[in-house]
């Protein structure tokens, strides 16, 4: 789950890890009296749970309350698209109003978990405010790497040697070390995967600033930390995806894909999306129904399916092994009859009571087509496909 | 080895769902010995297999050496701990959804301990020669033969089995590693498992986009192994930024695209079989 930049900005407050004075807003009117008040010059940024945001306009520094003002009238309500959503982009409902800083000097910093070192690791650079990615690409050289220990944290020696080559100003050093240690404090007690801070900047007294903040929390640790998913905004997401997952479905939509593909278990979800590829078709989600799979989670997995506009054709592709292929049957025969579907569905089903799934699903009215495998799946849907185009 | 004619079972985390995997893996010929709760010491399972208080004790009484974990997630962890402090040879831990931060612990906790780990988020491994299944995959799809499996994934290291038994081939040993980033047995443990396993000819390795463990074991195939390898990459249609169902399939920068995996495993000379549902078909084509 992602964080947006305020919240992360007030949970790391209490690891004493302190940004410019800054207020939330989310009506013009309110923008423009917090800007007042911090005496006219400030920063204004959309609160939205997406990088690339400076480059999409989401922004600004304004001169004026008047000016942010206008700026909020711009933005409130709409959506923005950034380098990093997709064509839709994400709504901006609220907007951080930030004192200005002058910045001599940006500095990348975050923590993340780095599976080959099986640890977090904080990875810095001399050149903040650009992504991080692109850094790793265009100049690999200026990104240092170091594994935090899990008793010891950050080495103090290793430290120096970032410290070093971020060229920190002798008097911000303690700062420094202070900040790091902080922020590993944060990672573990909040069970972050992400924690960046980009840029930090040096002022012109030469000291240390956070200036923008990004959190990541692990999802899988949602049962020990209830409080901080309650910071949860979802409508920054796909509200087809929040509604699978209220279902505990796990469920991508995919831009302009034709096949609604239903499987269970992530990999095989993926191996099926690739194969509607090869067969001159487009998946139009990834969607793992999971293991122990009831009738009522499949009936919801089937009508999120058939309301994508684009989906043409539904690919069910499983391999029962707890699961039971003819519980599942039941289940789209039963949810494709309420939902009065009638395009052609492609079925292939393997394991625990795939014979008796396969009875159901003939016994019904539905347009089906039975496979034997995921590879004749393919063939058919290939078929049928070129015989309606 | 991992598992032999030796190997004798403790299971931790009898609940509904566990419970009636365990009585699969009974059903198939595994030799379940013992299991682990907390409030149950003095009962038996299935009328017949008895209960500990903790799996020290069922180890002592009972000569266990193999555990499997069907634990929920908030709970995993300390089952972990738990027989690694009991020196069981080998742990396999099915649970999904272990946050990233105990796996972390567990991993730190683990080095120089004796316990191999398999999973976690993982199907478990299978035997079809010496009829023994630690974990949830179907035995019956299952045929004994050559081949070793090695696979990041569930449900598509079914698909594999199948296709692999459809080709006319059996199975020397499946291991399924799992899907978390932070996990015990890697592809390159699986990989030097069976170019010294006598009843393995070839290799089939089903990985996923996200990480670089598929380079990792692209770089070791290279230098140390020398039977024929098939694989297949799954998620090469999977979009930046977005996790795929769990928590280790995710593209997030260059080197965990399909597309990148796929350039450095054919480079370390394994063959790809580019359509997931023509596995089987690549290995025949190789013999």
């Amino acid at each position: 789950m992602n964080l947006h930049e305020y919240q992360a900005r007030d949970l790391l407050k209490k690891y004493n890890i302190n940004f410019p004075t800054g207020e939330i807003g989310s009506t013009p009117q309110e923008i423009f009296d917090i800007s007042k008040k911090f005496g006219g010059e400030v920063v204004a940024k959309a609160q939205i749970h997406s990088g690339g945001r400076g480059k999409a306009g989401g922004v600004k520094l304004c001169s004026t309350p008047s000016e942010a003002k206008n700026f909020a009238n711009s933005i409130l309500g709409k959506k923005i698209v950034t380098s990093q959503t997709d064509s839709e982009g994400v709504i901006v409902e609220k907007i951080l109003i930030t004192n200005t800083t002058i910045i001599s000097r940006e500095i990348y910093l975050s923590i993340v978990i780095d599976p080959d070192f099986e640890s977090p690791v904080l990875i810095a650079s001399s050149e903040g405010g650009t992504e991080i990615e692109k850094m790793a690409e265009e100049s690999p050289n200026k990104i240092t790497k170091i594994a935090f220990d899990p008793v010891l944290g950050a080495k103090p020696y290793e430290l120096r040697r970032v410290i070093s080559k971020l060229e920190i100003p002798k008097n911000a050093i303690k700062d420094f070390y202070s900040l790091v240690n902080n922020l590993f404090k944060a990672f573990i007690e909040t069970d972050s995967t992400l924690i960046e801070i980009n840029p930090l900047i040096i002022d012109d007294n030469e000291n240390i600033v956070p200036l923008d903040c990004k959190i990541n929390l692990d999802d899988d640790s949602y049962f020990r930390q209830k409080e901080l998913f309650s910071l949860r905004d979802k409508n920054q997401e796909n509200p087809i995806e929040t509604r699978a997952k209220d279902f505990d479905l796990a469920y991508v939509k995919l831009d302009k894909g034709n096949v609604g593909c239903l499987v269970n278990g992530a990999g095989l979800a993926m191996a099926t999306m690739d194969v509607t590829t090869k067969s001159g078709c487009f998946p139009a989600n990834f969607l793992d129904v999971g293991g122990s799979t009831d009738k009522e989670k499949i009936k919801e997995a089937f009508r999120i399916l058939v309301s994508d506009e684009n989906v043409e054709y539904l690919l069910i592709n499983l391999f029962a092994g707890i699961a039971r292929a003819d519980l599942i049957a039941q289940g789209v025969v039963e949810a494709a009859e309420e939902t009065l579907f009638k395009l052609p569905i492609i079925v292939s089903m393997r394991g625990t009571n795939s014979e008796e799934g396969f009875e159901i699903l003939k016994r019904s009215k539905l347009n089906i087509h039975i496979a034997k495998d995921l590879g004749q799946a393919a063939n058919i849907l290939s078929e049928i496909n070129k015989a309606n185009k | 080895m991992l598992i032999n004619s030796e190997t004798k079972v403790l299971v931790q985390g009898l609940g509904k769902d566990g419970s009636f995997k365990a009585q699969k893996a009974i059903e198939y010929g595994t030799n379940i010995v013992a299991c682990v709760h907390p409030n149950k010491k003095g009962q038996l399972f299935e009328n017949k297999i008895p209960y500990f208080e903790t799996a020290k004790e069922a180890v002592k009484k009972t000569g266990a050496n193999v555990g499997v974990i069907y634990v929920p997630a908030p709970f995993a962890m300390d089952a972990i701990i738990e027989q690694v402090d009991a020196n069981l040879e080998l742990i396999v831990c099915i649970t999904e959804g272990i946050p990233v931060h105990d796996m972390i612990k567990v991993k730190n906790y683990m080095k120089d301990k004796n316990s191999r780990l398999i999973g976690p988020n993982c199907p478990g491994i299978i035997s079809p020669k010496l009829k023994i299944k630690i974990g949830i995959i179907p035995g019956n799809i299952c045929k004994d033969g050559d081949v070793g499996l090695v696979s990041r994934s569930g449900t598509l290291t079914y698909e594999a089995i199948a296709q692999i038994g459809e080709a006319g081939f059996g199975q020397s040993l499946c291991i399924g590693i799992g899907g978390d980033p932070i996990h015990g047995t890697s592809f390159i443990d699986a990989l030097s498992y069976f170019e010294q396993d006598k009843n393995t000819k070839s290799i089939v390795l089903i990985g996923e986009i996200g990480g670089t463990k598929e380079q990792q074991a692209a770089e070791y195939i290279k230098t140390h192994i020398s039977k024929p390898i098939v694989f297949t990459i799954a998620g090469t249609t999977a979009p930046k930024g977005k996790r795929m169902g769990h928590a280790g399939a995710v593209i997030s920068g260059k080197m965990g695209l399909a597309s990148e995996k796929i350039k450095a495993l054919k480079e370390a000379g394994a063959y790809h079989s580019d359509d997931p549902s023509k596995i089987g078909d690549t290995l025949k084509n190789i013999f």
